[in-house]
């Protein structure tokens, strides 16, 4: 069996996985969902009440009963009910998902558009001190977290120029497009500035690679231009290696995003997620950890398939 | 020896080691409590005061000496690090050899349960894990050790599966070795060095792991000290105490980068073949 069908065919059985996972591990949170969802007033309850709340809730089952019940509702759309919403948990999950993608995209546009250039300068300039200067900005952006570099963004604004970051409503992209690039452009930028770096270094990396195979040699000694060389014929095969980390590190924006939303109080997925961890509402961690960790395993996909047509050897080797 | 003049001699790895063999002795002597002031004790006449010759780092809200409060907190930070990464270590050298010895189905069992724990983003699979187990220092560890073992098990199962077809492998089958023989001696032998690049650069991400989960006000809880809930604290005095958060900042920062050039200089040192493109 090739690479790709191999990839293909254990997908659902991963993804039954994460479920499990993903249930289990809730279950095993210590107190009973009737006291997490009724507080105190919990204690009002006689155990005839408490029988009858857990037989309406299912909660009496066994676990396999449960996580049947449950899965079967998520292939229906049914995620169940958030209780600090009062709404179904795929509706808010829905409302937060755009903001959190949204910033992903933007992060992740911000690091490519400023991480490969940045590399292949770095890799046409080798052993130079411009890409000795390069190598050391990106190093340190790749060790700077995004809640330092967040915090000092803040700082620096707020002190330095007597400005805030653009906060308060937020305002969706289809809505007012200025206001919400202006909300989210400092998120972006703290999100995506690690990614840059790492893209950079890759990119570097890969072209520097790639310029000492023999095909460029060749392309050079029939006198291609130098742009020609690079353009042409190397970066489409440094691009490899960038393909594969940028889908790695979307689904990492998609799971970073929890700090930077906090930092920045944006009303994303990953703030929610917090959000409900604090609060107790277990249907909505629940259901917005499968969600996230279906979309992550989704783009991990969608990776390998660009991977393999970029690069065919793989189709018929090993992974 | 040899190791240790090879990372001095890669320019790299000199300027990694030496911040990583400093942050060592502050992280011990912040364990050991030789710190100037008790990190916890409240001076309260003494709050918010900027950095000055008594407190070289001034002090925060409760009037707590930040220098002392970052020493203990660099060795909360180390600790949870260095145990997660061990834990990491051990469980994926363990899986990963394990998967590629007994091989068919142990090996799929393995890997599919890998994957599954690789289907989350790092920081949602550990949120998770503190969601169960409640915060704290030791949910932390086992939080960032389960998310880092299966980077482990990938690392060693891979070249422990080329290694397990080579020919000294059964070479030492027709000398009669047992198997806990050759896979100790043979396969893990021959895999220390890319664990040993494996471990600095999780290090990192532990630490990086650690003070995030910290700032979230999940990992370490007050009043210990933690970098990263040091740093989150100093988000509302930002304007009036910004050594609150400068110094924390830089900590974290500096500490990570200090594992990641040694992580970046052993692979060299270690893998020649990773030699040619020095990032």
């Amino acid at each position: 069996m090739n690479y790709l069908m191999r990839r293909l065919a254990t997908f659902p059985l991963v993804l039954l996985g994460v479920s499990i996972l993903v249930f289990v591990a809730i279950r095993m949170v210590p107190g009973d969902s009737i006291t997490a969802m009724l507080g105190t007033e919990a204690g009002l309850l006689t155990p005839a009440q408490r029988d009858s709340l857990a037989a309406y809730f299912g909660i009496d089952q066994p676990w396999f009963v449960q996580y049947w019940r449950w899965i079967g509702g998520i292939l229906h759309g049914n995620f169940g009910i958030s209780v600090t919403y009062g709404r179904p948990v795929l509706d808010v999950i829905l409302e937060r998902f755009p903001l959190t993608l949204e910033l992903a995209v933007l992060s992740m546009i911000i690091a490519l558009a400023v991480g490969m250039p940045a590399g292949i300068f770095a890799a046409t300039h080798n052993e130079k001190l411009s890409d000795l200067g390069v190598r050391i900005v990106a190093m340190i952006g790749q060790s700077t977290p995004s809640f330092v570099l967040g915090l000092l963004i803040i700082y620096t604004l707020s002190a330095g120029f007597g400005l805030l970051p653009a906060m308060g409503e937020f305002a969706p992209l289809w809505q007012d497009p200025l206001r919400n690039l202006s909300q989210l452009i400092l998120p972006a930028i703290t999100l995506g500035f690690a990614f840059a770096a790492s893209v950079t270094r890759i990119s570097r990396s890969a072209m520097l690679d790639v310029l000492s195979d023999d095909y460029v040699r060749t392309a050079r000694s029939k006198g291609a231009s130098a742009r020609s060389v690079i353009w042409r014929h190397a970066l489409p095969n440094a691009l490899i290696p960038v393909v594969t980390l940028s889908g790695i590190e979307f689904g990492y924006l998609l799971g970073g995003a929890v700090i930077v939303e906090q930092i920045y109080a944006l009303p994303g997925l990953g703030r929610m997620v917090l959000d409900a961890i604090q609060q107790r509402d277990y249907a909505l961690v629940q259901g917005s950890v499968l969600f996230i960790a279906f979309n992550f395993m989704i783009i991990n996909l969608l990776v390998d398939l660009a991977y393999v047509g970029l690069d065919p050897r793989i189709r018929l080797g090993e992974p | 020896m040899r190791i240790l003049r090879a990372i001095f001699g890669h320019g790299s790895g000199r300027i990694g080691g030496v911040i990583v063999g400093v942050y060592l002795l502050v992280a011990i002597l912040g364990m050991l409590g030789l710190t100037p002031h008790n990190p916890i004790t409240q001076f309260r006449v003494d709050r918010l005061h900027a950095p000055n010759s008594a407190y070289w780092m001034g002090t925060d809200l409760f009037g707590r000496d930040v220098a002392s409060r970052l020493m203990a907190g660099i060795g909360q930070s180390f600790t949870v690090a260095f145990f997660s990464v061990a834990f990491a270590t051990l469980a994926g050298t363990v899986l990963g050899l394990a998967a590629a010895w007994l091989g068919s189905r142990w090996d799929g069992i393995v890997m599919r349960i890998m994957d599954v724990l690789l289907a989350f983003p790092a920081i949602l699979l550990a949120l998770l894990i503190v969601t169960v187990a409640g915060p704290g220092t030791w949910t932390s560890i086992v939080a960032i050790g389960i998310v880092y073992t299966p980077i482990f098990t990938r690392v060693v199962r891979g070249p422990a599966l080329s290694l397990k077809a080579r020919e000294f492998v059964d070479a030492a089958r027709t000398f009669g070795s047992s198997s806990s023989y050759i896979v100790t001696r043979h396969l893990l032998l021959n895999l220390v060095a890319p664990l040993t690049v494996q471990v600095t650069l999780a290090l990192a991400w532990s630490l990086l792991t650690e003070a995030g989960l910290s700032f979230l006000g999940l990992g370490t809880q007050p009043p210990a000290a933690s970098l990263g809930l040091m740093l989150s604290d100093s988000r509302n005095l930002m304007e009036t105490a910004p050594w609150l958060m400068i110094f924390p900042g830089l900590a974290i920062m500096i500490s990570i980068l200090g594992f990641n050039l040694l992580g970046d200089a052993l692979r060299d040192i270690l893998d020649p073949r990773m030699r040619r493109a020095p990032a």
